[in-house]
């Protein structure tokens, strides 16, 4: 595990964590931040499924033979972690719909120039 | 009553839970205002309960569906979370009240419905972050609760309303992603997400590199939720465009929740003193808190909007409490407790009190007030007293606020923290003077003033809380024991 | 409850009470003027019962509530406050029989809020003099500042709200940032913040910490307008002349330097303040203080301006006595408070009996103006008179022991600058008086007068002067009480 490619499933995370926060924050058409935010929150959805990962196990089903198999919980949270993130993605578009109807546009740039922030 | 007493914590999540999608059913406003109301009575109720239970019995531990920690999810309550749910479920009352005639002034009748859903589900995260003690649980009702909000703050009646929303939702969103990276490292280090649990097993892999970076993910995370400087950015215009009695509802209750939850995290779980020895995390938080008080405060002083002025003081006030986190010892821990519950008093009324300006003259800028003081005496006094207060005049709770904070300062012999706290206050009194002037002062002596008041339904719930306020200041055995008790829980899962 | 500890609850009371008769009566003068006359003299009468007690030796004492640990709000008549309430509840009722002939003669605006203003300060004087511990003491202190905010800035306009500004902003920024710091702290050190005799310091407490504590004091105390923090003094003066009288010559400033008095008496002990050292640091800028006013007084040709500067100067000589940490200091501290208190309201009386009959505010316009109003100006000359510190008024014994606690430090410096700020104090008031009574420059030589309430209470208040020369000895038997005179 201790190898770069052992810990390749974390390079990813970092890769893609850093990746979609620098959209977030870069990005001033709001759809592309959306897409940032749903970017970086996949990252942290692979590090917990790789976190739950033991190696050579199988899927946590009961079969009645002691077998290794990864460990379940990771997984069972990320389920919970998905579903708040389609919320979230959701309605944020929402909001961007209704943005898009009040300023006629969904850069954030030109929103902060209508209103003279 | 009897039979319920075992699962009080459970209703305290169900009863909103279930209301909420109540209220789209029956879509009218009146019904939806009733269910809101009688359950955040019930809840109240409730959580008051659950304080003398915890008071008299001890810790409640509460094992979710039957399923005992560490596999089930527990909620557990002593001193400390047991008086923030009081605080939340009592200021959730006053701003249904208040909303009653707050919100379809600002609102078409067909979505008042949709806010009170908003509303509770908002509630509902509020308290489940408050009594979870399950760490990813916690992330459960802090996204229930942030989406919520995001909603509500997008039911302002100014467009700028969902900008902010959608920038809140944003930085919300990464916060709490940030939370879940944290706690996700902790549980690669130890197998588990209950709070008790992960109390006892960090202090063994406490050298480990992992726990410092859980540790920072953590508070990054929470310091967004929290509305800490600099992490603030979203919170001005999220309390500032959002309806007014969301305003008073979320200045007295959301931030306050992350809050708890930032020092149950880095005061109980993490291992004792890891955060108080590990001299850089504690200095910053310090440094961080005096900062906010004083840039919070100063910024204040020069907006023209009352909601925008009292919002950054928020934040200011926010920093207040850090600082009485940072020092890390249960006077100081005290302290916050003790403030969390007087700005909860004084700043909701305060939002009240502006709601009530903008029904009377439709709007909330420093202009609108010339004469306030003539035209409208008791809106004027309640900003004024909440003002005083959180300068922290005597005879009000932000005297005694100081007070705590400054006597725990004293008690490490940091008395430059002392006199910065102090000096804090004339800040503070800048801008609250400010409203003062224009308010009482600024007279055109030609024009003649009609009196035109808030209505009383308004103003009811609003002078509830200032005399409140009075009251804590005046008497302030209650909330002084309160908070002392909550600090010595966070201090451990003691009793 | 005794007869004495209801008095002294509702010597408090009354003038806060009395707001509601105020309010209530807006639209009749009469009646509200009736009210707050009533008040005054009952609360007096209240006083004076609460006197008697103290005078034979049984100090009255309650505690209302007991907001956290080892604070409460609690009241106790001892003799230093005794004075101190003697004195403003005795003004009170000269200077409400004042206002009526100034609010009206003047057509001051908004008169009821005057009146209601004026009493909540009257009664936070009260419990300030009465206030058993520090907390208690702040509590009024702060409350005091706050309710005469309104009476500043009564005039509403650019200027008044301007002192109103600098007001707040010395006294607020002074008593939050160092007073309630040092309490704070003081009660970090003994756990309580109880006024006991002897001091509640001992010698387990740092040292340099008891030093930095009494500084803070000093300076944080900013009513009692010790040099930096005395700008908000002169600028208040744009308040109605009442105002100026009673709350910035008597009840507000003196409650400043009543506070540094008590302070250092029953938080420090006379002793331990003897053995500290900043005591000569503190005795010094209020020399300096003195010394700078009285030059500042000459040069203000506005009386008012010219009365505020030597009240700073007058306040400071207190501050002075107070820091020569021995008992003959402390006693003339304290009786200075006293007879300075009717000289000062005397001479402001009759600044605003001369604003009314003649609209002259400046120096150089009142010249023959004594052939005009002649009991104006002798009640003036016996004011200043009293101010200096010459016979036959109450203002020569206070200064007396003052010079006796002074020569017991040895501190030369101090002594000359005692004795020159007599000598700037007559040379800045006497003029006055003598150009008063040079022919005029328009040659007018009819008799105007004040209204006949104006003259009544300054005649009242030059006559207390002389009273207090051949009667002082009340005063010197309530401070003898405080300090023990045996060790010289």
């Amino acid at each position: 595990m201790t190898t770069f490619l052992g810990l390749l499933n974390y390079w990813v995370v970092i890769a893609l964590m850093m990746t979609g926060l620098y959209i977030v924050i870069a990005a001033s058409n709001y759809i592309k931040k959306i897409i940032g935010l749903n970017i970086f929150q996949t990252a942290v959805f692979i590090m917990y499924i790789s976190i739950g990962k033991v190696s050579g196990g199988t899927a946590p089903i009961l079969t009645g033979q002691p077998e290794i198999y990864s460990n379940p919980l990771p997984h069972v949270l990320i389920l919970t972690a998905i579903v708040v993130g389609v919320a979230t993605t959701a309605l944020g578009l929402a909001l961007i719909v209704r943005i898009r109807s009040a300023f006629g546009t969904i850069d954030d740039h030109d929103v902060r120039e209508s209103v003279n922030e | 009553m009897n039979a319920l007493t075992p699962h009080l914590s459970a209703l305290q999540i169900i009863l909103p839970l279930l209301a909420a999608p109540l209220c789209t059913i029956f879509r009218l406003p009146r019904v939806t205002w009733g269910i809101a109301m009688v359950v955040g009575v019930l809840c109240s109720f409730n959580a008051i309960a659950i304080l003398e239970q915890v008071q008299s019995s001890g810790t409640i531990i509460y094992a979710l569906g039957g399923w005992a920690a560490p596999w089930g999810i527990e909620y557990r309550i002593d001193d400390a979370n047991a008086f923030v749910l009081v605080i939340i479920s009592v200021i959730n009352v006053f701003g249904i009240l208040y909303a009653r005639t707050s919100i379809p002034a600002e609102l078409s009748e067909d979505r008042i419905s949709w806010l009170y859903t908003a509303w509770l589900l908002c509630f509902t995260g509020l308290c489940g972050i408050t009594i979870s003690g399950d760490v990813f649980n916690v992330f459960v009702f802090l996204e229930i609760s942030s989406l919520s909000t995001y909603v509500l703050v997008s039911f302002g009646t100014d467009k700028r309303a969902l900008t902010a929303a959608l920038r809140y939702l944003i930085v919300g969103t990464v916060a709490a992603t940030f939370y879940v990276i944290g706690i996700g490292l902790l549980y690669a280090l130890t197998g588990t997400l209950n709070m008790a649990d992960l109390a006892q097993r960090l202090p063994e892999v406490t050298a480990h590199r992992t726990v410092l970076v859980a540790f920072g993910f953590i508070t990054v995370g929470l310091s967004i939720k929290m509305a800490l400087f600099p992490f603030h950015t979203w919170l001005p215009n999220a309390y500032a465009f959002a309806p007014n009695a969301v305003t008073a509802f979320l200045a007295g209750t959301a931030t306050k929740a992350a809050i708890y939850v930032f020092m149950r995290l880095v005061l109980t779980i993490f291992p004792a003193g890891f955060f108080a020895n590990s001299t850089i995390a504690y200095l910053i938080i310090l440094a961080v808190g005096i900062l906010g008080a004083f840039v919070a405060s100063t910024i204040a002083f020069f907006r023209q909007d009352l909601k925008q002025m009292f919002a950054w003081s928020s934040i200011g006030q926010i920093g207040y409490m850090a600082i009485g986190l940072g020092l890390a010892t249960s006077a100081g821990v005290a302290a916050s407790f003790l403030h969390l519950f007087n700005h909860a008093l004084m700043k909701t009324a305060v939002f009240m009190a502006i709601g009530c300006l903008f029904v009377a003259t439709g709007s909330t800028t420093l202009n609108s007030l010339k004469n306030a003081g003539k035209r409208m005496p008791w809106t004027s006094a309640a900003i004024l007293i909440g003002g005083l207060s959180l300068i922290g005049i005597p005879f009000t709770t932000g005297f005694v606020s100081k007070w705590y904070l400054v006597t725990a300062a004293l008690e490490l012999d940091m008395w430059w923290l002392a006199a910065l706290v102090l000096a804090g206050s004339l800040v503070t009194a800048a801008y609250v003077w400010k409203f003062v002037e224009t308010a009482y002062f600024r007279t055109d002596s030609n024009t003649t003033y009609t009196r035109s008041e808030a209505p009383l339904s308004l103003l009811i719930p609003t002078w509830i809380l200032v005399i409140a306020n009075i009251y804590f200041g005046i008497n302030a055995q209650f909330t002084g024991t309160q908070a002392l008790r909550a600090a010595n829980a966070i201090f451990g899962f003691s009793s | 409850m005794s007869i004495a500890q209801y008095a002294l609850l509702l010597s408090i009371l009354v003038p806060l009470g009395a707001t509601g008769p105020i309010s209530l009566f807006s639209r009749n003068p009469n009646l509200r003027e009736t009210a707050t006359i009533a008040a005054s003299v009952i609360t007096f009468t209240l006083v004076a019962v609460v006197y008697y007690s103290v005078k034979h030796g049984i100090e009255p004492q309650l505690t209302l509530i007991e907001p956290f640990a080892g604070v409460s709000i609690a009241f106790r008549a001892e003799p230093l406050g005794m004075l101190f309430a003697l004195m403003a509840s005795f003004l009170w009722i000269v200077t409400s029989i004042y206002s009526i002939g100034y609010m009206r003669g003047h057509h001051e605006q908004n008169q009821t809020r005057f009146f209601i203003f004026f009493a909540v300060a009257i009664s936070c004087t009260l419990g300030a003099a009465f206030a058993a511990n520090g907390f208690t003491l702040f509590l009024f202190y702060e409350a005091l500042t706050l309710s005469t905010f309104p009476l500043v800035t009564h005039k509403g306009d650019d200027k008044a709200k301007k002192a109103g500004r600098i007001y707040l902003f010395i006294l607020l920024g002074t008593s939050v940032g160092f007073f309630l710091f040092a309490l704070i702290w003081t009660w970090h050190l003994t756990g309580h913040l109880d006024f006991r005799a002897g001091g509640v310091f001992d010698s387990s407490h740092s040292r340099t910490v008891l030093n930095v504590l009494l500084v803070l004091y000093a300076f944080g105390i900013g009513k009692a307008a010790l040099m930096p923090f005395h700008r908000w003094l002169p600028t208040a003066m744009v308040a109605p002349t009442p105002v100026s009288a009673l709350l910035h010559a008597v009840a507000v400033v003196k409650t400043g330097v009543f506070a540094i008095l008590k302070i250092c008496v029953y938080f420090f002990g006379v002793d331990l303040l003897a053995s500290l050292g900043t005591h000569y640091f503190l005795a010094y800028v209020a020399a300096f203080t003195i010394i700078a006013t009285a030059i500042i007084a000459l040069r203000k040709d506005n009386l008012k301006a010219r009365l505020a500067y030597s009240t700073i100067g007058q306040l400071s000589y207190i501050v002075l006595g107070t820091m020569t940490a021995n008992a003959w200091g402390i006693v003339g501290g304290g009786m200075h408070m006293l007879m300075h208190g009717f000289g000062k309201i005397t001479l402001f009386f009759c600044a605003g009996a001369i604003l009314v009959a003649t609209h002259k505010t400046e120096i150089s316009q009142m010249r023959g103006i004594g052939r005009r109003m002649p009991v104006t100006m002798t009640a003036f000359l016996i004011g200043s008179i009293s101010i200096v510190g010459a016979p036959p008024t109450g203002g020569l014994w206070s200064k007396w022991y003052l010079l006796l606690g002074i020569v017991d430090t040895h501190e030369w410096l101090l002594l000359c600058a005692l004795i020159l700020g007599s000598l700037l104090s007559a040379i800045y008031l006497l003029p006055i008086v003598v150009q008063a009574f040079y022919p005029a420059t328009d040659n007018t030589t009819e008799v105007n007068e004040a209204p006949l309430t104006m003259r009544i209470a300054l005649l009242t208040c030059s006559a207390g002067c002389i009273v207090l020369f051949a009667v002082p000895d009340f005063a010197y038997e309530l401070m003898s009480n405080i300090v023990d005179l045996g060790q010289h």
